[in-house]
């Protein structure tokens, strides 16, 4: 064999704007059709909305709210803990961005110029001017994160498992009032800061218990496995808003009169108990995923149930499951709205309460396309992380 | 029971039975240290499920198994203490997909033994080196052909220093071209001395390193002997049959 014939280049198909028009979209008279009429319907829902949007809508009410849509009626002179927690986490991420994800250039920029990007809303000049610290932030522990990854691996890991509780603490404060640091009480949180706080501390602690669900279920004392199956099947029994409805009305029958716990950890603790039960299912169907030649080569190699468990089983299971497990993230952040009908000021509580000014009747449409966008774009975004994310652990292609 | 001073996997009267089939029907075996063993026999006929109730990944019903002066039994210690005595070769290599080639080395090592890291990736390395792919250790199993995978699972399991080593079926998943350089790996291993349970069709590898030869169906052994005496003068009717079965190409 020569080399000519040896190697050919692949067959191309030439492509032109219209050749490619005449193949997708007017291949016959029905989809020539289906395309007028797809248009029209683009070009009426469109126009509509930007019609809406820029003539009639009165987005003052959001301008003007702005602040409770973010921390509710969190005090203003407080706000700056606030914006050193989100500092903190900025600085973080950005570290994060240049230790482990070197090449991931358009989630690095994208997540980095989040912040200043905000400060196209119509945010104050105070907000304003944190929203680009936070931002330059976020790039100096990028640019000190580049510089010396090898180092930094370690207290970044510890940074993150700090990070939760620091943001409690700052945004709770510890000192009596007229310290640096005065207690604000759970009541003045909401917005989006308890949206957030909400999702956040579901997610954290529901995994772990969701594992050790998945692992009881699959146990062979049967004591623990009856256990498990007891606690999902009843979660999953019960809609999300009755476990609320107990949370915060019946909770209180039962404890005794002068025991009170607060409303927000109440909230917490629902979120994180119904999410385990789901988790866990979904941690299961991972596990099931495995070979049992997995199992037995770590058998064979001497290591026990525990270390064949941590070491080889979950690390692959989690790994086949982020999708699952992003989705269920993406629920439980949506599914916090729910703490709006029991009385709670989060993100949907607050359009509530905004809508309920008599300066602001009537204006749902307005505040409900503004929420539903900040919904939207978190949603989207953690989606999006995640899809970097298996590209990065390869999870599709192995 | 008295034994053989030299005598390090000792196999009594063992049954095995999956619901209500009897797997194995009263297995009786001596393995001297040392020893090179070839197991063969029929698809179905127990010899994996038997090389596979000496490290417990079976458990077996009736009998007794000593491996290493150490008695099978539900102790979970004894069992940790003999896994780590017997390494395991498997036919679909098993390796740990999320895991580096070194890595899947040196887990068990570190995690069972207890050695250092900088310990366990020197001797992992000699062990690369020893199977001929030291230049491997940073990629991962997905990346590797099926005899690279494979010698990689024999250097993860010598890297455990067992006194035994077990081998089910170590090249019937690996295509033609690749089964001689694990077979050589098996017997450079073979001729330094280490005790080796093998089931195998690899006659070749018998003739060449095995010192007995068990032939195996429904579950007992049916005859048993030097590679001289199995191909030579094969004794039984179903054993003759067997061989011509496997070598008549």
């Amino acid at each position: 064999m020569t080399q000519e014939n040896s190697i050919l280049p692949p067959l191309t198909e030439r492509f032109g704007i219209l050749r490619w028009l005449r193949k997708n979209l007017f291949g016959s008279w029905l989809d020539a059709a289906l395309t007028i009429i797809g248009a029209f319907i683009i070009y009426w829902a469109v126009t509509g909305l930007l019609t809406w949007a820029f003539t009639v809508a009165e987005w003052k009410v959001v301008s003007v709210n702005l602040r409770l849509f973010m921390v509710g009626q969190y005090p203003l002179q407080q706000l700056w803990r606030l914006w050193l927690a989100l500092g903190f986490l900025m600085f973080l991420t950005g570290n994060s961005l240049a230790i482990w994800a070197r090449r991931s250039y358009v989630a690095t920029i994208l997540l980095l110029a989040f912040p200043a990007l905000l400060t196209l809303l119509p945010f104050g000049s105070e907000p304003r001017k944190w929203l680009i610290i936070l931002s330059l932030t976020g790039v100096i522990g990028w640019g000190i994160g580049w510089s010396k990854p090898q180092a930094l691996g370690r207290s970044v890991i510890f940074g993150w498992i700090l990070s939760l509780p620091m943001f409690l603490l700052l945004t709770r404060g510890f000192t009596p009032e007229g310290g640096t640091m005065p207690i604000v009480g759970t009541n003045l949180w909401g917005g989006l800061l308890l949206t957030f706080l909400l999702t956040v501390v579901g997610i954290l602690f529901s995994f772990p218990l969701g594992v050790f669900l998945a692992l009881g279920r699959r146990s062979e004392l049967p004591i623990i496995r009856l256990a498990s199956v007891i606690y999902i099947e009843l979660v999953r029994g019960v809609p999300l808003i009755t476990i609320f409805f107990m949370a915060q009305l019946m909770l209180p029958l039962f404890l005794p009169p002068n025991w009170t716990v607060d409303r927000i950890l109440r909230a917490m603790v629902a979120v994180t108990l119904f999410s385990a039960a789901y988790l866990a299912e979904n941690v299961r169907g991972g596990l099931q995923a495995i070979p049992k030649g997995q199992f037995e080569a770590a058998h064979a190699l001497g290591l026990n149930g525990a270390q064949t468990m941590v070491y080889i089983i979950l690390p692959q299971a989690l790994r086949l499951i982020i999708p699952i497990l992003v989705g269920q993230f993406i629920a439980v952040f949506k599914d916090t709205a729910l703490v709006a009908i029991v009385g709670l000021f989060d993100l949907v509580g607050i359009a509530k309460t905004v809508l309920a000014q008599p300066d602001f009747l009537g204006l749902q449409r307005e505040v409900y396309v503004f929420i539903s966008l900040i919904y939207w774009v978190l949603s989207y975004g953690m989606s999006y992380l995640s899809q970097q994310l298996e590209v990065k652990l390869g999870v599709g292609n192995r | 029971m008295l034994q053989n001073r030299d005598t390090i996997i000792s196999v009594r009267d063992v049954h095995k039975w999956y619901g209500n089939f009897h797997a194995l029907k009263g297995v009786n075996m001596d393995v001297e240290r040392r020893e090179v063993i070839v197991i063969f026999g029929p698809s179905g006929s127990g010899k994996s499920t038997f090389i596979r109730t000496i490290n417990r990944l079976e458990e077996h019903q009736r009998g007794q198994i000593i491996v290493d002066g150490i008695e099978l039994s539900h102790d979970v210690r004894n069992i940790e203490q003999i896994r780590m005595e017997a390494g395991m070769v498997f036919q679909q290599f098993n390796l740990f997909p999320h895991l580096t080639v070194m890595q899947n080395i040196i887990l068990s090592p570190i995690q069972v033994r207890k050695w250092t890291k900088e310990k366990a990736e020197e001797i992992g390395l000699q062990l690369l080196e020893r199977v001929g792919i030291p230049e491997q250790a940073h990629k991962y199993p997905g990346q590797l052909s099926g005899g690279q995978q494979q010698r990689v699972a024999i250097a993860r399991a010598l890297a455990m220093q067992p006194k035994i080593m077990l081998f089910d079926e170590p090249t019937s998943a690996l295509d033609p071209e690749m089964i001689k350089e694990v077979l050589d790996v098996m017997v450079e291993l073979a001729k330094s001395g280490m005790t080796m349970l093998v089931v195998t069709h690899e006659m070749g590898f018998a003739r060449a390193v095995a010192d007995r030869m068990f032939f195996f169906d429904q579950g007992q052994i049916v005859e048993s002997g030097t590679p001289e005496d199995i191909f030579k003068s094969p004794k039984e009717d179903r054993t003759k049959l067997f061989l011509s079965q496997i070598l008549d190409h």
